[in-house]
């Protein structure tokens, strides 16, 4: 592909990126949400992260089926009981990680 | 712009040290981001993506999971206009971080707001929302976060192209860094009953619609419905109490 193409397709994806990201902010920064609004917007990280998360912790994301007590899961507990404990964002990263990497040297 | 900053002032005596607080929370997202972008990079590579477009798509678009399908679907032959609709379909999300990050912004100027949505992803979103909720938090340490996660974001894809086939995949466990992350972000959202009830709900319904539904529309769907469930379970409490 060419520069202009590459410009064209990065340029598409990127406007139909931003938009999304820019008209909640342009519009109602300067606007007095109604509680209602506020009360379900205080719901939306949570609920993101957790479909976010879901995935990733409960199914074979190759094959998109169910898969319980995969490896992502099984180190997700002692991940957070961490992160209970500690309250530390950059602890619980390091905590995961290597978590994870020795749970690839279990025989399983 | 000078309210929010008096506010802020008046929370924060040691204003100056927005980059360092915002440095310091962006750690985890550039260090989750390195082996996520060297796979990228890496793939781009096979698909003889030149390295210079990896830049430019890094620096245009800055939204993970819609360049890795990008690279997957040139590689597949597709054309511009599919890979630009889908691109849409799964960014769509920053639609509910953006309506949700905007109480923390309000009343800042037009133009600052644009640069800031610029920088809006699932990992900046999520860091920023916490440290606002926990108050010791402004709009200068939360464009830092964004802007330094773009940065590691597009050294770390051009890294990739450049040297990504010699470095080994999921070395240190470096794979699950992000997921670690979210771990501990949502945690730390999990106020009161309220919030464990909507995350429950959201990780059952959007586990059913990702096994059932092709796409990526469970991230949307399900994020919307848990919310609004939520949202009851919220008036329901807050008359019972």
């Amino acid at each position: 592909m060419s520069f202009i193409e590459y410009l064209f397709l990065f340029g598409g994806m990127g406007l139909v990126t931003y938009i999304p990201r820019w008209l909640p902010l342009y519009y109602l920064a300067h606007r007095k949400l109604p509680k209602w609004l506020i009360d379900w917007l205080s719901m939306i990280p949570v609920a993101i992260l957790c479909a976010l998360l879901a995935p990733i912790l409960f199914t074979d994301q190759t094959t998109r089926s169910l898969e319980l007590g995969k490896p992502e899961f099984l180190v997700a507990i002692p991940t957070l009981l961490f992160a209970v404990k500690t309250k530390s964002l950059g602890g619980t990263v390091l905590v995961g990680m290597g978590l994870y990497w020795l749970s690839g040297f279990l025989p399983v | 712009m000078e309210r929010q900053s008096t506010e802020q002032s008046k929370m924060h005596p040691d204003n100056q040290l927005w980059f360092k607080d915002g440095a310091m929370a962006s750690w985890p997202i550039c260090f989750g981001y390195i082996p996520i972008g060297l796979a990228l990079g890496v793939l781009a590579n096979q698909a003889e993506i030149p390295i210079w477009a990896v830049a430019m798509m890094s620096i245009m678009v800055f939204a993970g999971s819609a360049q890795f399908i990008c690279v997957a679907m040139l590689a597949a032959g597709a054309s511009i206009w599919a890979i630009i609709f889908t691109t849409f379909v799964v960014n769509l999300r920053h639609f509910l971080m953006s309506s949700a990050v905007v109480v923390h912004l309000a009343g800042l100027n037009r133009i600052f707001l644009s640069f800031f949505a610029y920088g809006i992803t699932d990992e900046s979103f999520a860091v920023n929302m916490t440290h606002f909720r926990k108050g010791n938090w402004d709009h200068k340490r939360a464009i830092t976060v964004n802007q330094l996660a773009n940065m590691a974001w597009l050294l770390a894809t051009v890294s990739g192209a450049l040297i990504g086939q010699f470095i080994p995949t999921g070395a240190f466990g470096t794979d699950y860094a992000l997921t670690a992350m979210f771990l501990a972000l949502l945690l730390f959202q999990l106020h009161n009953a309220v919030y464990v009830l909507t995350g429950l709900t959201a990780l059952g319904i959007a586990t059913a619609w990702y096994i059932y539904i092709p796409g990526d529309s469970y991230i949307i769907g399900s994020s919307v419905i848990a919310a609004t469930i939520g949202y009851f379970f919220k008036q329901y409490r807050d008359r019972h109490k």
